[in-house]
């Protein structure tokens, strides 16, 4: 999307306002993170002092680790898990993953109801689009996973929030991403769930010059940075959308 | 049939050239300059118009040739023209190729190791190839000129029906246009999915550009310039820009009726969805009442640089998508600032113009200086190109 001018205008006037608490390389737009939409049953969970989320996502979910691990232990999803547990003391937080490359949502779609029995989380946090759109999979097909993959989620008792595509400039020609974005933000609206902004906070970073997103590097020090912003900012986000407000929440969302 | 105007109309030309140069800024991915074109603004973009403009062109051209040469010589012609855009296309390809194979070989980030899988099709090159030449494999913004060609390929039955029952025609264009619909036709694409731009669907504007041509304008223009016409077009576009503006800003979303929503989304480009249709109907509505065409203007300095690109629309088109490339290219490599932006895009359009001036007077001067062919030969050249 094209929000870049917008973002840079509101930031020079001075009303992108700021994570103070967060180091200066986090710092985007508000409204990148804001969301109509509320996470009621992770509301619950929060109240009730025990919290899992699981992150189900592709390649971008995940970093090669040194030396050819997985990488698990700096990808966004456990510093999602840091920032969340540091910003709710006394809540017991625990994340866990169903992350692997080259999946399309439908492919992630097939494995979500063994992955919900059987860590029963209070939030999906599903990230999905990139690969959809780099295999010029069918838009409608793409959106039908993404619906049946929220319906299949509430009907377990667990709330919704989805991440789109990051924001990758060297392949921004070969990508098609726009469709995908768009259709995942209209299904997101239909079911009035949050979308974690991931392409526009990275596009900004990029903008703004937070980030180096063009170098070309075998060294991990940028990649862990950029997920563990994003692993924060999605902790934000969720911590927002979850607190409860007036009116009251009382599920019927 | 009412008969059909000798002069070229300036406006066609005018409206595709500045119809090629949204294409290019619109191609160039993360370009800030793009924020100027139509498709921020409303449910169609710059490709409505410029199918629109090649299908009137096209009717323009050839329909007189095969009123006076007959359907053989008429066909041959067009599908010389449709060959034409074939080998320009394999062209661009060549050229996209060698930046993928570039980026492929040089880029490496652990941040990107799901997008560089895009490259993987570079592993074999055997299929990929074959496929890209059969218009199966079409990389990204490279999908206007298969369209254009499959148009042109089926055009000579349907400019011999048009010029003999018009309705006929349009009503035959626009059934392929609902069957679509119905059964979900779509041709498909390597290695999966369908092509972006589906021919079932944007055949109806090639075709009804065709029959706005060959009279079917002049029948519709006390309709057109009704004021009940033009206020619903105006009204139109209101409530897409509305629409648009709730992409842009989030937080209108909420003012969206959900019935409203519900009803219009997912607005396809790919089948060309009635509401594209709708807006572009409206914008030409909106430029016909205020762009007459005998406007003075037409033939004045200012308008020239657009409207000498649209006389050699596929030339500029095939320029304005390799400097897409470098464009996004220099981005990458040089810089991403929004001045850089704002040179690369001015730049590119003012090369755009150079060479379609170049042709121009190449033109010209093969036609004066006794060239390759006496001019009697090629008739289609109506002072510039389909």
């Amino acid at each position: 999307m094209k929000e870049r001018l917008l973002l840079l205008a509101l930031l020079m006037l001075g009303s992108g306002p700021v994570w103070a608490e967060q180091p200066a390389e986090c710092r985007v737009a508000e409204n990148l993170l804001e969301s109509s939409f509320r996470l009621p049953r992770v509301t619950r969970a929060i109240v009730a002092k025990h919290l899992t989320v699981l992150v189900m996502g592709a390649g971008s979910s995940q970093l090669p680790g040194p030396n050819g691990s997985n990488g698990a232990g700096n990808a966004y999803p456990v510093r999602l898990q840091q920032a969340l547990a540091q910003q709710l003391p006394g809540v017991e937080v625990k994340v866990t993953t169903d992350v692997k490359a080259k999946r399309t949502a439908a492919e992630m779609v097939k494995g979500l109801p063994a992955a919900l029995s059987a860590s029963k989380p209070a939030l999906l946090v599903w990230q999905t689009g990139t690969v959809d759109a780099m295999l010029a999979i069918d838009p409608d097909q793409f959106s039908h996973a993404l619906d049946k993959g929220i319906n299949i989620a509430h009907s377990a008792g667990t709330d919704v929030v989805l991440i789109n595509a990051q924001y990758s400039p060297r392949t921004e020609s070969m990508i098609a991403l726009g469709t995908y974005a768009e259709d995942m933000r209209w299904v997101a609206l239909q079911h009035e769930v949050p979308v974690f902004d991931r392409f526009s906070i990275m596009k900004l970073w990029g903008e703004l010059g937070t980030f180096d997103l063009y170098s070309a590097t075998k060294k991990l020090d940028i990649a862990e940075r950029v997920h563990d912003c994003i692993g924060r900012l999605l902790a934000d986000l969720v911590i927002t959308a979850a607190k409860p407000e007036e009116p009251p929440v009382n599920g019927s969302r | 049939m009412a008969p059909v105007p000798t002069e070229r109309d300036l406006r066609l030309d005018l409206f595709r050239g500045l119809a090629l140069w949204l294409i290019f800024l619109d191609h160039i991915p993360s370009n800030a300059v793009s924020w100027i074109t139509i498709r921020n603004y409303g449910f169609s973009d710059a490709t409505e118009i410029f199918v629109f403009i090649s299908g009137y062109t096209a009717a323009f051209v050839y329909g007189r040739a095969m009123r006076q040469h007959g359907f053989i010589v008429a066909s041959a012609r067009v599908l010389k023209r449709a060959w034409q855009i074939y080998i320009a296309h394999v062209f661009l390809l060549a050229i996209y190729l060698a930046e993928i194979a570039y980026v492929a070989n040089s880029f490496d980030n652990p941040l990107y190791t799901e997008e560089m899988g895009v490259l993987d099709f570079l592993k074999n090159p055997d299929v990929t190839i074959l496929q890209a030449l059969l218009l199966k494999f079409k990389p990204v913004n490279m999908d206007i000129l298969p369209l254009y060609i499959l148009l042109l390929a089926w055009f000579p039955p349907m400019l011999w029906l048009l010029l003999r029952a018009p309705s006929i025609a349009l009503l035959a264009s626009a059934s392929l246009y609902a069957l679509m619909w119905l059964f979900e036709w779509n041709i498909p694409a390597y290695p999966s999915g369908t092509w972006v731009f589906n021919p079932f669907a944007w055949q109806l504007l090639f075709v009804f550009g065709a029959w706005c041509a060959l009279g079917g304008a002049q029948n519709l223009s006390r309709w057109i310039h009704s004021k009940v016409v033009v206020g619903l077009a105006i009204a139109y576009l209101v409530f897409a820009f509305a629409i648009a503006m709730t992409w842009y800003f989030p937080r209108l979303a909420v003012f969206v009726p959900k019935f409203v929503g519900e009803a219009i989304y997912p607005i396809d480009k790919t089948n060309l969805d009635v509401l594209r249709i709708i807006h572009f109907l409206a914008l030409a509505v909106i430029t016909v009442a205020f762009v007459p065409r005998d406007w003075p203007a037409l033939k004045s300095r200012i308008f020239w640089p657009a409207i000498v690109c649209g006389q050699h629309s596929l030339e500029t088109f095939c320029i304005g998508v390799f400097l897409s490339f470098a464009g996004h290219f220099v981005f990458t490599e040089v810089s991403n600032r929004v001045f850089t932006q704002v040179v690369v895009s001015f730049l590119g359009i003012a090369i755009m113009v150079a060479v379609a001036a170049l042709i121009s007077w190449y033109r010209q001067a093969e036609r004066q200086g006794g060239g390759p062919r006496p001019p009697a030969a090629k008739p289609g050249y109506a002072g510039g190109d389909v």
